[in-house]
């Protein structure tokens, strides 16, 4: 048979096309080609799988091979077209059995001892494999238990090139093959990141706003001197939201698999925590790279927390290219050849010091009214005014901790255990909407059509606030869901005065 | 060098075995201009074959069909038109082969051949 195919998966962002692999074996002076919009990683492929061919005991003919790669005008990145590469090479020259190679997805790159190495992106594929319809899927042993996270599709994990030949009814001798191991940058789970909620001493107003945050899906910022606990209550988010569903959970481990992190066998319903450092750029903030286009902190929060501590040392730029995100849910990234979107569902909290020397508010301050007016002026106002709560932490007092060590605080399971129960009203009344948490319904519904604007007497006071300019639309509309939450925390059927005035104490905002 | 220069002999004798059993009539075996040097010239029928020999005793230094560079190639063709011109004895097809004799010192010799490689 001089012509057979297979199929391999190509990755843009999260969207996996399936791409079909034809090789040609003709009568000619021994070469090999490989065609169809290959990157340089891709086109040396062809070193790799004469190399591992030979190597592995299944040797291809001495005679040219034309490899074409189609759709043809769909960039292919990477190296984990060599297993199709090499299947469909050793098929048309009748090693193994075509029809047995043309129904399954290869996916996997070689070494040129024969072996098959693990490869970055395995959960989209193979997750874009079972969408196409395909049955079988043949990976590297070390991302099999990875692509088995993805139902309804059997995976075959294999240890070299001659394995996977034989299983394709080669008639070659076995060998006996070390395994390639998967080696991942870090294994941590979020739920090892965080402690318990606690051991926050003090702080009520603080705890208390991160269980509304956690309830309703709503953005955080804390502003406070150092060592007021900022840090140590943002920590403590992930340990109190609750699990994700299945979809979301495939979807967080798709992109922990695109950024080349470790993804196990067990999928984790945990929701992701990401705090990238200040110095981060707008490429690590929501992703970047010119040919395969990787996810961001912003896109690996998706689901979970993204937390920017200390967020005035962060480059104007870079704290506004969550603007989008913030606002429609997803990221595009756009470059000259494709556009790749990533999930952008993440929950912000950001953390900042009142002004640069930290000491605020007390004789220590050194800092000129200037200073510290530049200082916050950083997080811009567009940005900010997409922010829920906006909360000061005050440091905590001798009298406070005192307090505290009486009557301790909230453990993350009871919390987490409130914040169920919180989303669960919300959920039953925003039943046949799109949204499910207070967080992402849309003012003007809320007002409108929602009818869920309790009124008159109830809301005189956020009334008050947008008629003296105190607070924006917006504002207005922000402060009415978080009130929601509240009222879902408390078990009411509907916001009281007492939970209106709470939400816009829990607006106080930045000094400007 | 003396060795090589056998084994190449030898492969020769077997390839044009190999050819006169497949039909093939031999017309010239290593002619030489200032260019170079054609193994075997044959007619196949109406057509006229350059054929190219290599012959190797193991494959450690790689298939005998890997030796045949694209420069190598291009050089045929220049041998194969100036041998047209010299003997005026071409038919109106002409075409380049190639033929890899495999010839382990212990073992019989494998042969393989291609047709119109270019």
């Amino acid at each position: 048979m001089p012509v057979a195919r297979t199929h391999a998966v190509a990755l843009l962002g999260l969207t996996g096309s399936i791409v079909e692999v034809e090789a040609d074996l003709s009568a000619q002076l021994p070469g090999f080609s490989i065609i169809g919009l290959p990157d340089a990683a891709l086109a040396e492929a062809r070193e790799r799988v004469r190399a591992a061919a030979v190597n592995a005991g299944c040797p291809l003919p001495q005679r040219k091979l034309t490899v074409n790669l189609s759709p043809a005008a769909l960039p292919k990145h990477g190296s984990g077209f060599d297993l199709a590469v090499a299947m469909a090479c050793l098929a048309a020259a009748g090693e193994v059995s075509v029809a047995s190679v043309a129904s399954v997805v290869h996916l996997g790159e070689l070494g040129l001892d024969g072996r098959l190495r693990p490869i970055d992106g395995i959960l989209p594929s193979v997750l874009a494999a079972s969408r196409a319809g395909f049955e079988t899927v043949m990976v590297p042993h070390a991302n099999a238990g990875e692509a088995s996270l993805v139902p309804g599709i059997e995976v075959i994990g294999v240890v070299s090139l001659l394995e996977a030949a034989i299983r394709h009814g080669g008639r070659f001798e076995p060998r006996e093959v070390e395994p390639v191991p998967f080696v991942a940058g870090d294994v941590v789970g979020a739920d090892a990141a965080s402690g318990d909620l606690a051991e926050v001493a003090g702080n009520e107003d603080a705890v208390e706003a991160l269980l509304v945050a956690a309830s309703g899906g709503h953005h955080l910022s804390m502003i406070g001197p150092p060592g007021a606990g900022k840090t140590m209550l943002a920590s403590r988010l992930p340990g109190i939201l609750p699990d994700l569903d299945a979809d979301a959970a495939l979807e967080v481990s798709c992109l922990r698999s695109l950024a080349g992190r470790a993804v196990t066998s067990a999928l984790s319903f945990r929701p992701p925590f990401e705090a990238p450092h200040h110095t981060a750029t707008a490429a690590a903030m929501i992703g970047g790279g010119s040919r395969l286009i990787r996810p961001g902190a912003a896109a690996r929060a998706s689901h979970g927390v993204l937390f920017l501590d200390e967020a005035p040392e962060f480059p104007a730029a870079v704290l506004d290219v969550l603007r989008q995100p913030l606002e429609s849910g997803t990221i595009n990234i756009h470059r000259a050849n494709a556009v790749a979107s990533f999930p952008a569902r993440f929950q912000l909290v950001i953390a900042a010091n009142p002004c640069p020397c930290g000491r605020e508010g007390t004789s220590e301050c050194t800092c000129p009214p200037a200073a510290r007016r530049r200082y916050m002026a950083r997080i811009s106002g567009p940005l900010l005014d997409r922010i829920d709560l906006q909360l000061r932490v005050p440091r905590l007092t001798a009298a406070g901790l005192r307090l505290a060590r009486e009557r301790p605080g909230m453990s993350s399971a009871e919390a987490r255990r409130r914040v169920v129960a919180a989303r669960a009203a919300a959920s039953e009344r925003l039943k046949g909407t799109p949204w499910r948490t207070n967080a992402e319904v849309p003012g003007p519904w809320l007002r409108g059509t929602g009818g869920l604007h309790p009124g008159g007497r109830i809301t005189a006071a956020l009334d008050r606030s947008l008629e003296r300019g105190g607070i924006t639309m917006r504002g207005y509309d922000r402060v009415l869901k978080v009130a929601w939450t509240l009222a879902d925390l408390a078990g009411c059927d509907s916001p009281t005065i007492a939970h209106v005035g709470r939400a816009l104490y829990f607006r106080q905002g930045f000094e400007r | 060098m003396a060795h090589n220069a056998e084994l190449g002999r030898r492969g020769e004798q077997l390839a044009v075995e190999h050819l006169e059993a497949r039909g093939l009539r031999v017309v010239e075996r290593n002619w030489r201009c200032r260019l170079g040097e054609i193994d075997i010239v044959a007619r196949d029928g109406d057509a006229t074959v350059f054929i190219e020999v290599k012959t190797r005793t193991s494959h450690d230094f790689g298939h005998p069909f890997e030796a045949i560079t694209p420069i190598k190639l291009a050089r045929l063709r220049r041998l194969a038109i100036a041998w047209c011109e010299a003997t005026e004895a071409a038919t109106s097809r002409i075409r380049i082969d190639a033929v890899a004799v495999l010839a382990p010192t212990e073992a019989p010799a494998l042969i393989e051949h291609l047709e119109g490689i270019g």
